[in-house]
Parts: C-alpha cells; sequence; structure tokens
C-alpha cells in the first residue's frame, strides 16, 4: 500500500489569492484614479449610475435655531472659511463659503449675447423661450439645505427647500453625491425660482450634455421632485419650469404672444447642440422689443439705466 | 540515421553570435532537407537521461514549433507536414515520448507530455493514436512504492490534462470507460486513479459534451468523500474542486449545481472539511471554486448566502487546527475565507460580514503577544499575520462598497488603523506588503478622516517607499500614497515635500526595478490632482524626468515581447502625471505648465503612430489631449492649428466599440474645438 503521504502533488493547485489581491487592488486603484480625474474634467464618473433613490421619509421638524435663521434671510452672515486651493468641481464647489464661493460662482453662469444677426438655421438648430424678469441666480441644493447665488456671487437666499438634499429630512442615507445646481431667474412679483436651465441633477453633471437634452431631463426631473409645488414648511420657495418652443414660425409666435404668469424680459435663444458652457458664449442669445419687455434696455433695480449695458 | 545533435543544440544557445547564428542555420537545414529524421534526432535527444539540460529543453523547444503555431496558416501547414511524414518514424517519435514521461528529470518529462499532447491533437480526433489515452491510464494505475513508477504514474495524470485541453469533445469516449470500469473497484488504487483521470478531463471538452456524465458522476463523487481510503477521497476533492471551476457558471447561465443538490454539496464540504490535513486542503479549494461561481450572478448568487454563516465558522475552525504540519492548510483556509467574503451577495450578507471583522482584529491582536524564541517562531507569526491582513483588505472593501455598509468601516477604523501601526512593527516584507495593501482600502474607505492617521503611518509609507530590495513592497506603497492622495486631498499638503523626494530619488536610481517606475508617476499625477497649485515646486525636476522617461519609450522597440507591457504601463502613466498636472494647475496658474506642452503633443503624437499600442494608452493619449486644451486654454491655439494628427487621433477614437474611449475623444474633442474658436 502506498505510503499515507504520497500525493499528487503537481495537480494545479485551486488558490493562489495573494495575487489575485494584488491585482484587484491595482484595477481598483486605477479606477479610482480615472474617476477623480473625470470628475474634475466635469465628465460624468463611469461609475455613476442614475439611481434615484424612492423611499419615502419623514420630514423631521427643524431645530429652533434653524428658524431664527429663516427669520434674518437676506441678512445672513457670511461664513469665513480656509480657503481652498486647486482646482474645484462642482460638487466640491457647492460647499464653498465666503469669499471662494463668490469667486467661483462669479464664473459660472453662462451668459447670452445680444441677438444682432439672425443665426443660420434657426428653425432647425435653435430653441425659444420667453424670459423672465428678475434676478439671474444659481440655485445650489446639497447636504440638506439650498442656496442662491447671484451673478456675482454674493447669496441672494439661504432656504429649505424640495430638490434634492435641499432641505434637513431624516433621509440621511442619501448619498454624498446627491447635490443639485440649477441655472435660475428669481421673480419677485410671485416670489418664485423660474428654472431656465439645468447644470447638475443628483450628482449628475449636465455640463457635458446638449441643451436639448439638459431640457428635457429639467423637465422630466424637477417635476418628480415636488419642487413646483406650492411654498410649504419646509420648501420655502416655488420652482417653476418655462415653456420651451422650437424656433420655427409657430414656436417663435408662440413665445412671443404667449401670456405667462411672469413679467417678461425678452426672448432667449438656445442653440439646441450646445454645452452649458461658463462666461459669454453666442450660442445663448437674447432679443428683446417693447413687446416682449418691460425695459428694452438694461435698468438697475431702482429703474435707473446704467451707463454700461450688460446681460443679465 | 540519426546526426550527434547535441552540439548543435547546445551551440545555438552560445553567447557568442557567430556560433549562434551557424548552428541556427545548420539545424534549420537539417530540418529542410530531411525533416523526420530532425523530429526523430530531437526526440532521441529529448529522451537521453544522459545528455545534458540545455539541449533536451531545446530539442523539446523545437519539437512543439515543429507541430504547432499562433498564426493558423502556418498551424495547418505544420499539421499536414506531420500527417504526412513516414508511419515508422512517427511511431518510434511517438514511444520515444512515451518512455519520457516518467523521467527522473521531471522538466523532460513535462516537456514531453506537452509535445504528446500536441501530437494528440492532430492524431486523435483522426483516430490516428488509439492506443494513446489507454496507456496513459494504465500509467496512473501503476501500483508500488518506487520513485520510478510514480513518476510514471504523475507523469500520465498531467499529460492526460493536457491531452484533454487540446483534444477537447474527442477525449471523452476514450476516457469514461475506464472511470466507469474501475471507480467501484476494491483496490484503492483503479478508484484513485478512475478518479483522477475524471478529474482531468473536465477542462478542454465543451460543457455540452460533460454536462451528462457530470451530472451523474456528481453525487458519485460525494459519496466518495467517505471512501474508506485517504488517497482516493484527497483526488475526490480535488475533482470536485474541478467541477466547480469548469462546469459551475451562474453568471453565465449554467451550473451543475442546482437548489436541489447544493444542500448535499455543502453538507458534504463542511464535513469532509474536518478530514485529514491533505483532504482538508482540498475541500478548501472546492469550496473556493464553488462560491467563486456565484460572484456577480445576479439572482443566483443568493442561492449560497443561507450557507455563508455556517462555511466560514468551519473555515476558521480550519485555520486555527493545530495538525496542519506546515501552513498550507492554514493559508488555504483564509485564502478561500477571502474568497467567501469576495464573492457574497453584500445586501444579504452584511450582518455576517460585519461580525466578522471583530473576530479577524481579535486574531491579529493575538498575534501580537505571540512567544517568539526561533527564527521559525517569527516565520510563522508573520505568515499568520499576512494572511490575517489579507482577510482585512478583503472584508474593508466589500464594507466599504456600499452606503449601508460603508458605517461598519468607518466606526472600527481607528481600531483597525491601531492593528495595522502595531504589526508593521513585525519584520516581514509580505506582511508589510499585505497591511500596506489594507490601509490602502481603509484610506479610500475613510476619505478626508484618514488624516489624523497620517502623522503615525507616515514612518512606514517611508520605508516602504525606500525598500529598493523588496521591490513589490515599494510599488504597493506607491499605489497606497496615491489611495492617500484620493481620500486627504490637500490635506497631504504637509508630506509631500519628503514624499516627492523620495519618489523622485526612486525614478533616478539604476537600483530599483523598473517595474515600480510606472506606479511612481502615476502617483505623480495623483499627488498633483490633491495638491494643485502647490506642485509648482516640484515641477522642474518632475517634468525633467517625465521628459527623460517619454524619450526612453521613443527609443524602446515596444514590438519585443519582453518590452511591450512595460512600455504600454510606462506611456501610460506618463500620460496620467500629465493629466494630473495639468488639471492640478487648470484653475490656478496653468501657464506654469506652458513650456513644456510642445514637448507632451510630440510625446503624443509618437504613441499615436506605434500601432501597437494597448487601449489604456489610447485613452490616457487623448484625455491628456483635453487636458492641453482644458488646462492651458487660448495658448494653445497655435500648437493645435499645426497638429495634423490630432484630428486623425480623434477620429479613430471615435469609431471605437469602447464607450470610455468614445465619451473621452468627444471630451477633447470639444476643448480643443473650444480653443480654436477662442
Amino acid at each position: 500500500m502506498a505510503p499515507h503521504d504520497i500525493r499528487r502533488p503537481f495537480k494545479r493547485p485551486a488558490i493562489s489569492d495573494q495575487q489575485r489581491r494584488r491585482e484587484l487592488s491595482l484595477q481598483r486603484q486605477a479606477q479610482q484614479r480615472r474617476d477623480a480625474q473625470q470628475q474634475v474634467r466635469c465628465l460624468a464618473s463611469s461609475v455613476l449610475s442614475l439611481q434615484f433613490p424612492t423611499h419615502e421619509t419623514e420630514l423631521e421638524p427643524l431645530p429652533e435655531s434653524f428658524h431664527e435663521h429663516e427669520a434674518q434671510l437676506g441678512t445672513k452672515p457670511e461664513e469665513e472659511s480656509e480657503p481652498r486651493s486647486g482646482d474645484l468641481d462642482v460638487r466640491q464647489a457647492s460647499k464653498l463659503r465666503g469669499a471662494e464661493a463668490r469667486k467661483w460662482f462669479a464664473r459660472q453662469l453662462m451668459l447670452p449675447e445680444w441677438m444682432i444677426d439672425v443665426p443660420d438655421r434657426l428653425s432647425e438648430d435653435w430653441y425659444v423661450l420667453a424670459r423672465p424678469a428678475g434676478k439671474r441666480c444659481f440655485v445650489v441644493s446639497s447636504n440638506g439645505t439650498t442656496v442662491s447665488r447671484l451673478r456675482n456671487g454674493s447669496i441672494l437666499h439661504h432656504f429649505p427647500s424640495a430638490l434634492p438634499a435641499g432641505a434637513r429630512t431624516r433621509d440621511v442615507s442619501g448619498s454624498v453625491q446627491s447635490y443639485c445646481i440649477l441655472d435660475c431667474i428669481f421673480h419677485e412679483l410671485d416670489q418664485t425660482y423660474y428654472v431656465i436651465d439645468m447644470v447638475c441633477w443628483r450628482g449628475y453633471s449636465l455640463y457635458d450634455c446638449t441643451a436639448e437634452f439638459r431640457f428635457f431631463w429639467l423637465n422630466s426631473k424637477l417635476a418628480e421632485t415636488g419642487a413646483c409645488d406650492p411654498p410649504s414648511r419646509y420648501h420655502k420657495f416655488r420652482f417653476s419650469t418655462i415653456p420651451v418652443y422650437n424656433c420655427d414660425q409657430s414656436g417663435f409666435y408662440e413665445a412671443y404672444t404667449v401670456a405667462v404668469p411672469y413679467v417678461k424680459d425678452g426672448l432667449l435663444f438656445y442653440n439646441k447642440h450646445a454645452h452649458y458652457q461658463s462666461g459669454n458664449t453666442p450660442l445663448v442669445l437674447v432679443w428683446k422689443d417693447e413687446n416682449c419687455s418691460q425695459y428694452v434696455i438694461d435698468t438697475d433695480n431702482k429703474g435707473q439705466i446704467p451707463t454700461q449695458q450688460q446681460v443679465s | 540515421m540519426a546526426m550527434d545533435i547535441t552540439q548543435f543544440l547546445l551551440a545555438a544557445q552560445s553567447a557568442d553570435a557567430r556560433i549562434r547564428s551557424e548552428a541556427e542555420a545548420s539545424l534549420r537545414q537539417f530540418q529542410e532537407q530531411n525533416l523526420p529524421q530532425f523530429l526523430l534526432s530531437l526526440s532521441l535527444e529529448l529522451a537521453n537521461n544522459n545528455k545534458p539540460a540545455e539541449s533536451r529543453r531545446l530539442a523539446g523547444i523545437l519539437l512543439k514549433n515543429s507541430l504547432d503555431a499562433k498564426d493558423a496558416a502556418r498551424k495547418d501547414h505544420l499539421v499536414q507536414q506531420w500527417l504526412g511524414t513516414d508511419i515508422s518514424i512517427k511511431s518510434q517519435i511517438k514511444d520515444l515520448l512515451l518512455s519520457t514521461l516518467g523521467s527522473s528529470v521531471s522538466e523532460a518529462g513535462h516537456t514531453s507530455a506537452q509535445v504528446i499532447a500536441k501530437i494528440a491533437s492532430i492524431e486523435i480526433p483522426k483516430k490516428q493514436w488509439p492506443e494513446l489515452i489507454g496507456s496513459l491510464l494504465n500509467n496512473m494505475t501503476q501500483q508500488g512504492s518506487s520513485a520510478t513508477i510514480w513518476n510514471i504514474s504523475m507523469a500520465g495524470g498531467t499529460c492526460l490534462g493536457l491531452v484533454a485541453r487540446t483534444v477537447g469533445d474527442p477525449i471523452v469516449p476514450l476516457v469514461m470507460p475506464f472511470v466507469e470500469s474501475n471507480i467501484s473497484k476494491p483496490n484503492w488504487h483503479n478508484r484513485e486513479a478512475a478518479t483522477y483521470a475524471f478529474g482531468s478531463i473536465l477542462e478542454g471538452p465543451s460543457v455540452e459534451k460533460l454536462s451528462p456524465m457530470v451530472h451523474s458522476g456528481l453525487g458519485f463523487l460525494l459519496n466518495a468523500m467517505r471512501d474508506e481510503h485517504n488517497q482516493v477521497r484527497d483526488t475526490t476533492a480535488w475533482s470536485l474542486s474541478r467541477i466547480f471551476e469548469f462546469l459551475h457558471s451562474p453568471a453565465s447561465g449554467f451550473s451543475v449545481i442546482s437548489a436541489e443538490n447544493l444542500p448535499r454539496v455543502v453538507a458534504v464540504l463542511l464535513e469532509s472539511i474536518n478530514d485529514a490535513p491533505n483532504v482538508s486542503e482540498k475541500v478548501c479549494g472546492a469550496i473556493y471554486n464553488l462560491v467563486q461561481g456565484y460572484e456577480d450572478a445576479g439572482p443566483a448568487s443568493s442561492m449560497i448566502s443561507p450557507y455563508l454563516t455556517e462555511i466560514i465558522t468551519r473555515l476558521l475552525a480550519t485555520a486555527d487546527r493545530m495538525d496542519g504540519s506546515d501552513s498550507k492548510l492554514r493559508s488555504a483556509a483564509y485564502e478561500t475565507l477571502n474568497e467567501v467574503v469576495r464573492c457574497s451577495n453584500i445586501t444579504e450578507t452584511s450582518q455576517i460580514i460585519g461580525q466578522l471583522l471583530p473576530v479577524i482584529m481579535n486574531k491579529l491582536a493575538q498575534t501580537l503577544e505571540l512567544q517568539i524564541v526561533s527564527s521559525d517562531d517569527r516565520e510563522k507569526q508573520g505568515d499568520l499575520q499576512a494572511s490575517l491582513c489579507g482577510v482585512l483588505q478583503v472584508i474593508i472593501q466589500k464594507l466599504s462598497s456600499t452606503d449601508e455598509t460603508k458605517p461598519i468601516i468607518l466606526q472600527a477604523a481607528d481600531q483597525i488603523m491601531i492593528s495595522f501601526l502595531r504589526v508593521f512593527a513585525c519584520h516581514s516584507s509580505t506582511v508589510h506588503e499585505e497591511a500596506m495593501l489594507a490601509i490602502g482600502a481603509l484610506a479610500y474607505a475613510t476619505g478626508p478622516v484618514f488624516e489624523k492617521y497620517m502623522s503615525e503611518l507616515y514612518r512606514f509609507l517611508e520605508m516602504g517607499l525606500q525598500n529598493f530590495e523588496e521591490y513589490q513592497v515599494c510599488a504597493i506603497t506607491v499605489g497606497v500614497v496615491g489611495d492617500i492622495c484620493r481620500a486627504l486631498d490637500d490635506k497631504i499638503l504637509p508630506y509631500c515635500d519628503q514624499i516627492m523626494n523620495l519618489l523622485i530619488k526612486n525614478l533616478q536610481s539604476d537600483e530599483l526595478h523598473r517595474s515600480v517606475k510606472p506606479p511612481i508617476f502615476s502617483c505623480f499625477g495623483d499627488i498633483a490632482l490633491a495638491i494643485g497649485e502647490h506642485f509648482e515646486r516640484y515641477i522642474p525636476s518632475a517634468l525633467q524626468i517625465m521628459q527623460a522617461a517619454a524619450e526612453l519609450c521613443a527609443r524602446m522597440d515596444t514590438s519585443d515581447e519582453e518590452f511591450m507591457d512595460y512600455g504600454n504601463q510606462l506611456r501610460r502613466s506618463i500620460f496620467e502625471a500629465y493629466s494630473g498636472i495639468l488639471q492640478g494647475f487648470k484653475n490656478a496658474r496653468p501657464e506654469v505648465m506652458l513650456s513644456y506642452a510642445q514637448h507632451l503633443l510630440q510625446f503624443v503624437e509618437l504613441v499615436f503612430r506605434d500601432r501597437q499600442r494597448d487601449e489604456s494608452v489610447t485613452k490616457a493619449a487623448v484625455a491628456v489631449m483635453g487636458d492641453l486644451a482644458d488646462a492651458l486654454g487660448p495658448n494653445t491655439k497655435l500648437l493645435f492649428k499645426d497638429c495634423t494628427f490630432c484630428a486623425e487621433f480623434l477620429f479613430e477614437c471615435l469609431q471605437s466599440d469602447d464607450e470610455q474611449l468614445k465619451q473621452t475623444a468627444a471630451w477633447t474633442q470639444g476643448m480643443i474645438g473650444r480653443v480654436m474658436v477662442s
């Protein structure tokens, strides 16, 4: 009988785990490096998936101190923060405070040019909408609160809203990635934020998407959240979309003449294929006459005409 | 008449190039003028135990190359040549090969097995070597305890496995009769040989061909785990492991394991894991392959979840056994445990794995209390610690993979880190490697709060970065620095001077193994992304080395297989360094990088022109082009205007099937477009 310990040692061992773990670690690191670089390029991460948490949550009563803040809205003192260095992506920017925030946001808005010539293929490649009068701003919801910032970066309002991550609810399991950035005009008369563009939604960056896609996304997703509902305890200002038309003859006519719940301030034209671009761009145009605008030329808050015309 | 080929075979490996090429020419001439005698001479050489190992080795290689080729047309030609060769010569060759199988020089035996497999893949489908399988199976059943007989027996099994892989389906009807007639014989040798033959042919033939016999054989094998003879049980466990490896893939929609038989399979495995150490080790292998089949298998992975608690308990108990004379059983148990954690369905098993964490941490703490009196003790302690760090690494990664379970890691992070820091005090490099890997996973899991560990951890990072001798440790430490950069962001700034100093010194050293250099370049990118404009002080030295490395790539012959992998890694990592630096400076002082832009673009063009480049290199190259445009803006307008290859490159990438590549190329195109209209 063969000795007990003679085996078949050349049978391929089933496991060689250490090498495997090393390789898996390398793959993980490479993926994370890619993700970090993609974020800085404002590309949606390759592992970001469009998951929308659907669980209902109980709203927690806000602490007393928050109500005091609310009463002081508009005069809320700026918090100073340690200066941030290096590059900022939108996720980091949403957490900014103070001077850094002003600097960053001041650069971000997409600013239309005056329409001087009619663009080529106007009816095929362009949208038109009636622009509301009011204050142009970015609205950022993240970490349980919503902040709107004017073009110079200063804060307009700081409030709870029904936007994702826009108010303190018990839903703390929401991913760190859940933040939104909307390009809006705040209309004083009906105290409504009219949303004219969507830059980020639930952590998903739309910088790299065409206007066509952004408007489609805006129109399907905003209402889902209850942000278009009338104001309530945890939703201080109502949001609203604006009708957007293809810029063919009938669409143009609609935008020009349609009755809207806000005071018009000219017409905005968006090139359908354009991405969201910070600063001035010829791919968004504005046009006014007496019929579609209360102020044919820009006036400041007191109704005085400034020495320099600037599109807002 | 066979010529004495030995001298020519030895000369063909001479250091002297002239001697070498003369010998190669003679051999080639022999081959062209008299192929049958050429092959016969080589076989005689391989079969002769008195010939030097070097000539036998080359003889084997030349034989293999006469029967097989990567190029399909050439392979066809070789097959026809063999089929056309004189029958009696072929017969002599085959006999010589068979006789070499059991050679006391195992390399020769292994080589002859490979040559046999190649001939078999030609002849068996044409039924031209009917006695081969029979004689292999016969060899496997040889009884007795002499070394020669045992060698023959083992070699027969290896050869059978190789033949199965090359021949495929036709082997099944040649082997199964042997299996069926021997599997129940009273003599344990027969049963063992039959089981081994069965297990050997599971790789190669198609799933369709194997599935009927495996379905009926599975129950039989499970019973055989109670065979009276240890060796039969050992080989049975191994065969089960092979079944799970090759015929159990729920992710692809096929498995011999069903909801009906899974309970019995698990029960048998968990009973036999208590068997003698050799059997227990094979059972661990079977469990490893069993759970691996359920990885990423969607709903099917829930099938194994109910059994995991018990499996983990048994594996831990097995690892604690005192009777494994070497630590092989313990390693096998922990490695199987790793696979169980890795492949489990986290939504169903979060509690189990969460409870496993403190158990492993306790064990690790215990190893630090062990009495060390001899170097043997120290070695054992090191092995155990390495295994436990490996388990912790896998647990950390698994639990940090979902938001629901991440808090478990965050809560335990302090404790975990303390354990690792204490483990570093023990000097084994394997332990350092494992602990470092786990620390990298922890950094990713904890993010910015990892900062509090840096003051204690830094000296070990430094140690790892300076470890030239054990370059794997060095490479892994570099990778972990990258993980820490992503976790800490600019909080890593206080350590950057020292780290960059070490990294640059490493790149300048001739002693450091070249495989560490690509990770170092990637790390430059990681650091730059984290600290942004603060990277400026490192620019002169870092960029100088990056440019030098780029030039090295230009001179490298990437068609040489040995350099191909390294060349690809190096090029990709240089691009990653540039990308990180450019993006890091984007919002602050991009003009710092302006003077390096042209050299970089030239390097991109060089890489673009290399048709052999790897996908990952292409992605990194097209991304860095976009980063140039994005970061330096209008300053690159002239550069891109003069760039003729850019459009071609973008065009190629936009046609690709790879979504990621297309997306990146579209982004780059947009960035360059913005520059051109500015």
